[in-house]
């Protein structure tokens, strides 16, 4: 990989990013009483989608929010324009990773669209987010954060609202943990104005839709397990070269199972409730392909997963899989309203380095290039340590980017022991395991996973 | 503006500490005020619902069926201490003892023992049984999230929710 190419500068990314960090501050102080700064920030932010088709209606968004005066429709106005903003530096930034890499990525063509969502919760959780943006981060209270929870609740049972749920849902609960906002010693602004205006954009319908666009047959090779939570939500997602079963080229897909989850569900207990639903994460953990007949892949690359369309493959071990099979993969494209720097996970195989350990801090140095090494993003249930990536020799992570810099998460490492290579995965428990450190944590979590199951069979249906 | 500001994916609120929940099953810090609900040792049936508010600690104690703990007259009962050691347990007491805003100056570092100790010697008042029921229909929503369908349509936002390895 050329490392040196990710620490160039980007022609207008700066200002970008100027425009959305003043935006930002808009949001922080609240648009209930707007200050010459937040019309300035506003101005600011119309001023830099000027030229898009977007400039009308965010030119009057700003100025009605300038004026205190700002509806529901401004605020989605004002969301799209930062969200394009977003777009423009995530495909300057996705540019630089396929030079990097050497892998181009894939195009995009537009799916049909996909089936009607209720628009009643939609609207609902459009004026919850219309209020917080009047509040700002720093006026936010117990009484207008707890009004996502009645949408959350609406949308949860709908699968085709889980995206919006889960959003809302991780947003609120982390909102509600920084009551009241004007004690907060600090504000994530880029963060929370991200949520917000995914969150403000998903309300729109037919913006969350990612129907199939078209059925995968062939061989599937796991190169590793990302996991993501939030207090009552996680989703595991399986990197993997999909070798067509036609010759075609191979592509870079991603398989995702997720699952709404009390708070108290941690560690192994996240792997215990995923498990069931997707027999894809056993065969990553256990160094396994698998073969696909006629599973629905999404335009982004995104495996529809139903265990009818997989049967258990040959042996494949994932480092086989990114030495031989991954620089001649496809990458997916991006949908375009998903487009943003946090969805930059472009898996990668590295050698060659010299692992770093500065306090915290964690660096892989190639070819004089010092890279950021994010080991707090390793799932706690597993066998992959920080200590075992400090010790590698080899790596297979996702790059990412984020606060100005790419970085790259470990999914796998190499690490040498008695002269022989040994492969550790951050999701070799994903499927189950019969380690002994981890049987433990696989025993507290089935505990308290009885406790609730006891307790709601006992108390839900009364 | 720090990198920390301008980061999209810092994580704001750490993930909860694991613990046994068999004593008790819910315990949160919501609405202004540490609540849960606590397992009855004799009554597999019945349940109390605990609370203590921020600043004021006014607590409350009732079973589901909105009888009164007889535990709890005057002072904090057997389930507000096992709440306030499941919460230190779940989020660390730094955190409860925050978000309780509770001045340990007197009492050492925040602890179970200090944080109990902190607010008895304020003399809390003892509240009335109203908050029991948004408490208790609270702990039936976080039960029903194990009855959610998980889904394999992937959720690009929780990119946004990376997991931690520091615990509360
Ligand atoms: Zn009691």
């Amino acid at each position: 990989m050329r490392t040196d190419l990710l620490a160039d500068g980007i022609d207008g990314l700066d200002e970008a990013l100027a425009a959305v960090d003043a935006f930002d501050q808009v949001l922080t102080g609240g648009l209930l009483r707007p200050q010459p700064a937040q019309a300035a920030g506003l101005t600011g932010l119309a001023a830099a989608v000027a030229g898009t088709p977007l400039a009308a209606r965010v030119a009057e968004a700003a100025e009605k929010a300038a004026a205190g005066t700002a509806g529901d429709d401004h605020f989605v106005a004002l969301a799209a324009a930062r969200t394009a903003l977003l777009g423009s530096v995530h495909d300057a930034l996705t540019a630089r990773a396929e030079e990097a890499t050497g892998r181009p990525g894939g195009e995009w063509t537009a799916p049909e669209p996909g089936g009607q969502q209720p628009v009643n919760v939609l609207a609902a959780a459009r004026s919850w987010l219309s209020d917080l943006a009047r509040c700002g981060w720093r006026g936010i209270d117990h009484d207008v954060v707890s009004g996502a929870a009645q949408v959350v609740s609406a949308m949860l049972p709908d699968p085709a609202l889980r995206r919006q749920a889960a959003l809302l849902d991780g947003f609120a609960a982390e909102l509600a943990a920084s009551c009241p906002g004007a004690a907060l010693e600090r504000v994530p602004a880029r963060r929370w104005a991200d949520l917000w205006s995914r969150a403000m954009l998903l309300t729109l319908p037919g913006a969350a839709a990612a129907p199939p666009a078209g059925e995968a047959t062939g061989r599937l090779l796991p190169l590793g397990v990302d996991l993501q939570e939030h207090a009552t939500a996680v989703q595991a997602q399986v990197h993997a070269v999909f070798e067509p079963a036609d010759g075609a080229t191979a592509l870079l897909v991603r398989a995702s199972v997720s699952a709404p989850k009390p708070d108290t569900v941690v560690g192994a207990g996240l792997w215990q409730l995923l498990r069931p639903h997707m027999s894809l994460l056993a065969a990553a953990g256990e160094g396994r392909s698998m073969d696909l007949v006629g599973m629905p892949l999404t335009a982004e690359g995104d495996l529809l997963w139903s265990d009818a369309h997989a049967r258990q493959g040959e042996p494949a071990d994932a480092f086989s899989t990114a030495r031989v099979a991954l620089p001649t993969a496809t990458g997916p494209a991006t949908a375009p309203l998903d487009r943003h720097p946090a969805r930059i996970a472009v898996p990668v195989f590295l050698e060659g380095y010299t692992a770093q350990q500065d306090g915290e801090r964690l660096t892989f140095t190639l070819a004089g290039q010092q890279l950021a090494v994010d080991t707090d993003r390793i799932p706690a249930a597993g066998p992959l340590t920080p200590e075992a990536v400090a010790a590698s020799v080899a790596c297979i992570g996702l790059l990412r980017w984020d606060a100005g810099s790419f970085g790259v998460q470990p999914l796998a490492v190499e690490t040498t022991v008695r002269k022989r290579p040994v492969a550790v995965q951050a999701g070799a428990w994903a499927g189950g395991t019969a380690d002994k450190a981890a049987a433990k944590a696989e025993k507290a979590a089935t505990d308290a996973a009885a406790v609730l199951r006891e307790r709601a069979g006992r108390l839900l249906r009364k | 503006m720090s990198d920390w500001e301008r980061s999209s994916t810092v994580r704001v609120v750490p993930p909860a500490h694991p613990r046994r929940l068999a004593k008790v099953p819910f315990v949160e810090l919501a609405d202004g005020r540490l609540q849960g609900v606590v397992s009855s040792g004799s009554d597999i049936e019945r349940v109390y619902v605990s609370s203590v508010s921020a600043g004021s600690f006014t607590f409350a104690c009732s079973t589901n069926n909105n009888r009164p703990c007889g535990g709890a007259r005057g002072y904090f009962c057997n389930h507000i201490r096992a709440l306030i050691g499941e919460a230190v347990l779940q989020y660390g007491a730094e955190r409860v003892t925050r978000y309780l805003r509770v001045d340990l100056a007197d009492h050492g570092e925040p602890s179970v023992l200090s944080l109990h100790a902190a607010m008895s010697a304020a003399r809390p008042a003892q509240g009335d049984r109203s908050a029991a029921a948004p408490v208790f229909s609270r702990f039936l929503r976080h039960l029903a999230y194990l009855e959610l369908a998980p889904t394999t349509a992937p959720l690009p936002e929780m990119q946004w929710f990376p997991p931690t390895r520091a615990v509360a």
